[in-house]
């Protein structure tokens, strides 16, 4: 009951100190009157603080470069971060914030996809465009049709983790340990386990944690009894460092695969040799030797020290470079006007890969597999292309009416805008409505149908 | 039957943690009647400067060795006893005579006042802890059961630390004294004892004990951060209230059983439940006896 209280208090000294923060970063005060401005929202503190710090950074990068080139129709950018500390109220006391009292032209953020979900309904309800650049849960472009991200979805890392243990590792069978606090994590294990078997795997074994726990002996342990040759952590890093460390204490010493929530420098720094030799799904790799990828890392470390950017801060760039380049699109800086155009994102030469926009909001791209080696230095181990992708060509005719309706019609449908999505293609509205069901879209279903 | 006996393992080395930490609650409860809410970031604060004196201010933990992880405890537990100290002397010595809410009040401003000054000096990132000579990696194994020595240093220590704490308290004039403020303070000070001295001791004790907890923690789970205290302290608070706050043995009993419970729990049943079952059993328990397992009234306080 007293803790009930402290919580509470809690979240009020969280905003107090939320004031604080926004102050300090909104320091751009000379640039205010006409500059545009965007919302920036990311964990800067709590356990996934390197994740909004690594994204701020992308993010600033990309806005500092529009900046220097001259902006977007003649004005600067301005960028407010707001610090949610990872807890999703606060993202969304954060985007509420900067939607009626910034009044910004769109929103960045979150990374989380549990936190994305919080903000989304906001953003929404608003009609300010929001870009996640890493929330990979299908959910979170479902809230509506203001919401867009730079990143593949769940069903795709679920997909290309299944399909590099079959195919590479020549897995028969795998375990499960996932977050249950944590949509991400629940959403790739899924579609792992759905599509793993599919492809002639065997799941031994499922369990669970709730993120922010400590010890994971018993469920270890339990894992280790169903002995699987590979056991699937679509965790985050702090508690994936710690899961690692513990399965090699109960003598658990299969590999290990994860998702991109393990990217982070502090994966290695918690979980130390235990790591070595797992493998884990990613949007880009700094070794990857195309040049777009080694120019972007070039200007980073000029930019930030010498630091590397992280595939966080690189998703950060390209969702941050993708907005401000449909805002230069766009006919106006009206909320209607740069969903529209953001829509209409085709082949945009990101650095994780082209982005293209499918009929939900979500970005196409390939994926990459990375070991983590000797020292915690991570190798390019393959990369997986969305193999639904070419046969999801259908996903593109939607988008052109969208676009005629929207032109002709912003303002005064509101209530009506997700309906042009569906409307052009009835036939394709069931099989959207099944694959949300079963947590398959991205063409990777189609991929797999088609095969067979 | 062998998995059985590795989570009674692996409960028993938690529930020892948990147990020390629950011996502050308790002394600090027996002595003044007040919940220390800070105690679980006294705690973390521990551990942190665990890792401040291993891997900040000495390079102890590239090449740890015992001489260097009993000088880190040292230096740990010397900071959260003067911790301690200040948090009684300066936040709830002033407010002795007031009413008890202003004190939980207090504590609980110490809480935040620990665990987000701890994350403006320390930052929220989680760090590795690894001050000890071994690491949760390296075990025996007994009939199919991998104990690690980190286990076995847990239990050790806090069974070595609760069998101190029990002469202390028993056998020692300060100890007398204790007791003796627990029973009744006015006239405790009536008959010469000093109650200030007394319950700054109390304090000092208590944190002292939740510093070591705080480094085995840390170096069972090789995680140090600001936030770290929360779950821990609830915890050790239910195992204090569960085994009779106000008792030490209680105390110690409230900690194993929780442990145990989580551990047998999140592997019969689910981790989700883990937490709702062992928060049921202290509601269960203290249904049918409100005074804890092993509290009598105000007979055996301190």
């Amino acid at each position: 009951m007293r803790r009930m209280s402290a919580n509470f208090l809690v979240c009020v000294l969280a905003v107090a100190i939320g004031c604080k923060k926004e102050q300090q970063g909104g320091g751009n005060v000379g640039a205010a009157d006409t500059a545009i401005k965007i919302g920036e929202v990311g964990s800067m503190t709590g356990t996934e603080a390197t994740f909004g710090t690594s994204s701020h950074n992308g993010i600033q990068l990309a806005t500092d470069e529009v900046n220097a080139a001259g902006g977007i129709k003649g004005k600067q950018i301005q960028v407010i971060a707001l610090d949610d500390q990872g807890k999703p109220e606060e993202a969304a006391t954060a985007a509420t914030r900067l939607i009626s009292s910034e009044r910004v032209a769109a929103l960045l953020g979150e990374v989380a996809s549990t936190r994305s979900l919080f903000m989304a309904p906001k953003a929404q309800a608003a009609k300010t465009p929001m870009v996640s650049p890493s929330s990979t849960n299908e959910k979170v472009t479902q809230v509506g049709d203001y919401i867009f991200r730079a990143c593949f979805i769940d069903p795709f890392q679920g997909y290309v983790m299944a399909k590099f243990a079959t195919d590479t590792l020549k897995l028969k069978t795998a375990a499960i340990l996932r977050d249950v606090r944590n949509d991400y994590s629940v959403g790739l294990a899924k579609v792992f386990n759905e599509n793993f078997t599919k492809l002639g795997g065997k799941i031994v074994d499922s369990q669970s944690y709730s993120s922010g726990d400590v010890d994971f002996k018993a469920q270890l342990t339990n894992i280790k009894a169903a002995k699987p040759q590979a056991l699937y952590v679509p965790g985050y890093y702090t508690d994936v460092g710690l899961i690692a460390r513990q399965a090699r204490e109960v003598g658990l010493t299969v590999p290990m695969l994860g998702g991109d929530g393990w990217d982070s420098e502090k994966l290695y720094e918690i979980g130390g040799a235990a790591l070595e030799g797992s493998y884990f799904s990613n949007h880009y790799s700094v070794d990857d030797p195309s040049p777009r990828i080694q120019e972007f890392v070039a200007r980073f470390k000029k930019a930030y020290g010498g630091q590397v950017p992280d595939s966080l801060a690189a998703q950060a760039y390209d969702a941050a470079g993708m907005l401000y380049d449909a805002m230069k699109r766009a006919k106006d800086l009206t909320g209607p006007s740069i969903r529209e155009a953001l829509a209409q994102t085709k082949d945009y030469k990101g650095v994780t890969g082209d982005i293209t926009m499918d009929e939900h909001r979500n970005a196409t791209k390939p994926a990459v597999v990375l070991k983590v080696g000797k020292g915690g230095k991570y190798e390019f181990s393959g990369r997986i292309q969305p193999e639904g992708v070419k046969e999801a060509g259908p996903g593109e005719p939607p988008r052109e009416p969208k676009k005629t309706e929207g032109n002709t019609a912003p303002n005064p449908a509101p209530g009506t805008t997700p309906t042009p999505t569906q409307a052009p293609a009835p036939g394709a509205t069931n099989s959207a409505q099944a694959a949300a069901n079963t947590g398959q879209r991205q063409g990777v279903p189609a991929g797999e149908h088609s095969k067979k | 039957m062998i998995d059985l006996l590795q989570h009674l393992v692996h409960g028993v080395s938690l529930g020892a943690i948990y147990a020390l930490i629950a011996l502050g609650y308790t002394m600090v409860y027996g002595v003044l009647q007040l919940i220390n809410f800070a105690h679980g970031d006294v705690f973390m604060l521990g551990a942190m400067m665990g890792w401040y004196a291993s891997s900040r201010w000495t390079q102890e933990a590239a090449h740890p060795t015992w001489f260097g992880a009993i000088a880190v405890t040292l230096v740990s537990m010397a900071i959260c006893g003067t911790t301690g100290f200040l948090i009684e002397r300066f936040g709830y010595r002033p407010l002795r005579g007031s009413p008890k809410l202003n004190s939980l009040i207090t504590a609980i401003g110490f809480s935040f006042l620990l665990e987000y000054g701890g994350q403006f000096v320390f930052g929220p990132n989680p760090r590795a802890f690894g001050a000890l000579p071994v690491s949760p990696s390296d075990q025996f194994r007994v009939l199919g059961v991998s104990i690690s020595y980190i286990d076995l240093i847990c239990v050790g220590v806090s069974v070595g630390l609760m069998i101190v704490l029990n002469r202390i308290i028993f056998h020692s004039r300060i100890g007398t004294a204790m007791r003796a403020v627990s029973w009744n303070p006015p006239v405790a000070a009536l008959m010469g004892v000093n109650i200030d001295k007394v319950i700054s001791f109390t304090f000092v004790l208590g944190s002292v004990l939740a510093a070591v907890a705080g480094i085995l923690f840390a170096s069972a789970y090789r995680k140090v951060e600001p936030l770290m205290g929360l779950m821990p302290g609830l915890k050790a608070f239910v195992s204090a209230v569960l085994g009779g706050i106000g008792n030490v043995q209680g105390a110690m009993l409230g900690g194993l059983i929780l442990g145990l419970a989580e551990q047998l729990v999140s592997s019969y049943v689910s981790s989700q439940w883990k937490d709702a079952i062992a928060f049921a059993i202290l509601i269960l328990i203290l249904l049918v006896k409100p005074s804890g397992l092993l509290g009598k009234g105000t007979a055996e306080k301190v």
